[in-house]
């Protein structure tokens, strides 16, 4: 059902944990769907050093977390803004369809973690920023 | 690593004695119960001894029983089946039903038959008293299972026997769980109709049978040769069939040994579980519940990721039924007992039979602990409760 590398960020997830006082936080999902997830981010000199994040959720939920997070530490702010849930599940070798949502969630978060960020510093949003909008009532067949 | 196998209620293995009992048709000899030629004599005396041997362990006479392909034919020609006889009414079941009786109802109420969906208390019982009082003019049926396949609750089937025998009602039992492991006469309990399955007892998949009292008719499902006696069409499936007399002649022989058994390593696990992991707790009643099952949900974290951390410990469970976990939505049964969203999406099902082990059961408490606590440190839910904020 999942990929090789889903099982290993599933098995073996980075970056778990919180960040005190972090540059921006963002969370995403709500329990009663199954997915929760908590990303933090610590921005110097407008570069991600650090992110952790935590996960209520399914395998792929805790692959996807994980997998962007990895994607995404050492990179600078505009860098990040590319990520996009399409790129996460590819890095993953794929999702399950059901399950693409997750990497949706994923994204959501690092965006709403951005966001945070920008409000923190009173920093304009980017041009065109925009956030995945996870529909949690229905199931996402393709993103 | 040695597996340990607690999914016995989604399937289990054949039983040794099952394969030896399937070994003459497994030889390969040709055959149709049908036919009028010795190869088909033979054929017919197997099946006829295994058909005994299921009315036996129901307290059914043997014309009663009609082998189907499995629970889910069998439950889907019961409720259809006289639904359809009729051609219009009203169906009482309940809303924990497995899916071959829920969506069986769903389908006839899109025909325009109607039904009664009983809510269930926070244990996951029906009583009688809400079928007789959901009982109308129209009524036709009522399709109450004995035992429940996610939290092994097991219904007040007598009783609701007794109610619908005062007011005429057909009564069906979807007792695909139950069916081996309780103590099941038909005619005593005053059931019209029951469902089994082969699988659950240590025979094939692929065959099953519906226990229907003489006298009560129903249209067919499968129309076509004179097979059952004209009621349910296709050459008989003799390996599976042979298998399922074999297997439930062995669970009705064992079923005292075997119950007071599992019952003991049930109450251990359950024990252990509540015992070693904070904020769990068990789903289905304390005490009448099947004597394999334990439900339990655990706080702050996911079903499906619990499933696959201990499937690499070598542990093998389910989340609410198998065939839910293709939804991403948590078990219907879950939400019918009162379980809000979040806590249900944490359901872990272990369900053992007699080849279990103590052994096993005290490792699965031991692998589980560790594996919950590393969930529940990846849970955003669970410091965020401790700090005193509460779940949206």
């Amino acid at each position: 059902m999942y990929s090789e590398k889903v099982m290993d960020h599933f098995m073996h997830p980075r970056n778990v944990g919180e960040i005190e006082n972090a540059s921006g936080v963002g969370t995403v999902g709500n329990a009663k769907c199954g997915d929760i997830m908590r990303m933090y981010l610590q921005v110097e000199d407008d570069v991600i050093t650090d992110v952790k994040f935590k996960t209520f959720g399914c395998g792929a939920a805790i692959a996807t977390s994980s997998m962007a997070t990895e994607m995404v530490k050492g990179k600078t702010i505009e860098e990040a803004l590319q990520l996009t849930n399409k790129a996460v599940a590819e890095a993953l070798d794929g999702l399950p369809p059901v399950k693409m949502h997750c990497s949706l969630l994923a994204e959501q978060a690092l965006k709403e973690a951005l966001e945070d960020y920008f409000t923190k510093n009173n920093l304009p949003l980017p041009e065109g920023f925009s956030k995945p909008d996870v529909n949690h009532d229905e199931e996402e067949e393709e993103a | 690593m040695k597996r340990i196998y607690l999914d016995n209620a989604a399937t289990c293995g054949l039983l040794p004695e099952v394969v030896e009992a399937m070994g003459p048709v497994l030889a390969g000899a040709p055959m149709n119960p049908s036919s009028v030629h010795g190869f088909g004599r033979e054929a017919r005396a197997l099946l006829d001894e295994a058909r005994l041997k299921v009315a036996k362990a129901l307290g059914a006479r043997k014309e009663e029983i009609f082998f189907t392909s499995g629970g889910s034919e069998a439950d889907n020609w019961a409720i259809k089946g006289l639904a359809h006889l009729k051609g219009k009414g009203h169906i009482i079941t309940t809303k924990i039903e497995h899916h071959a009786v829920l969506h069986a109802c769903q389908a006839l109420e899109k025909e325009g038959f109607s039904v009664s969906y009983l809510p269930v208390d926070e244990d996951g019982l029906v009583t009688a008293e809400q079928v007789e009082e959901a009982i109308r003019e129209d009524t036709i049926l009522v399709t109450v299972m004995a035992a429940n396949n996610e939290i092994g609750t097991l219904e007040p089937i007598e009783e609701i026997g007794t109610v619908c025998k005062k007011h005429q009602l057909p009564f069906h039992t979807d007792a695909v769980q139950a069916v081996g492991h309780v103590a099941i006469d038909v005619h005593a309990m005053n059931i019209d109709m029951l469902s089994l399955s082969g699988h659950k007892l240590g025979a094939p998949q692929g065959v099953g049978a519906l226990y229907v009292r003489n006298g009560l008719r129903l249209q067919n499902l499968i129309d076509g040769g004179a097979q059952e006696r004209g009621k349910r069409a296709g050459t008989e499936n003799m390996l599976g069939i042979v298998g399922l007399g074999r297997a439930i002649e062995l669970a009705t022989e064992n079923m005292e040994r075997n119950n007071a058994y599992e019952t003991a390593l049930r109450d251990r696990l359950i024990q252990g579980i509540l015992r070693e992991i904070p904020d769990a707790r068990l789903n289905g009643h304390p005490t009448r519940r099947l004597p394999g099952n334990v439900n339990v949900c655990i706080r702050y974290i996911e079903g499906e990721s619990l499933l696959l951390l201990l499937d690499m410990a070598g542990i093998a469970a389910s989340s609410g039924s198998a065939c839910t976990s293709g939804s991403l939505d948590p078990s219907h049964v879950l939400l019918a007992i009162g379980l809000p969203h979040e806590i249900a999406h944490g359901s872990l099902r272990l369900t053992l039979n007699h080849l279990n082990t103590q052994e096993e059961i005290d490792r699965t408490i031991a692998e589980l602990k560790p594996i919950v606590e590393r969930l529940r440190e990846m849970s955003p839910l669970f410091n965020q409760e401790k700090g005193g904020c509460q779940l949206v």
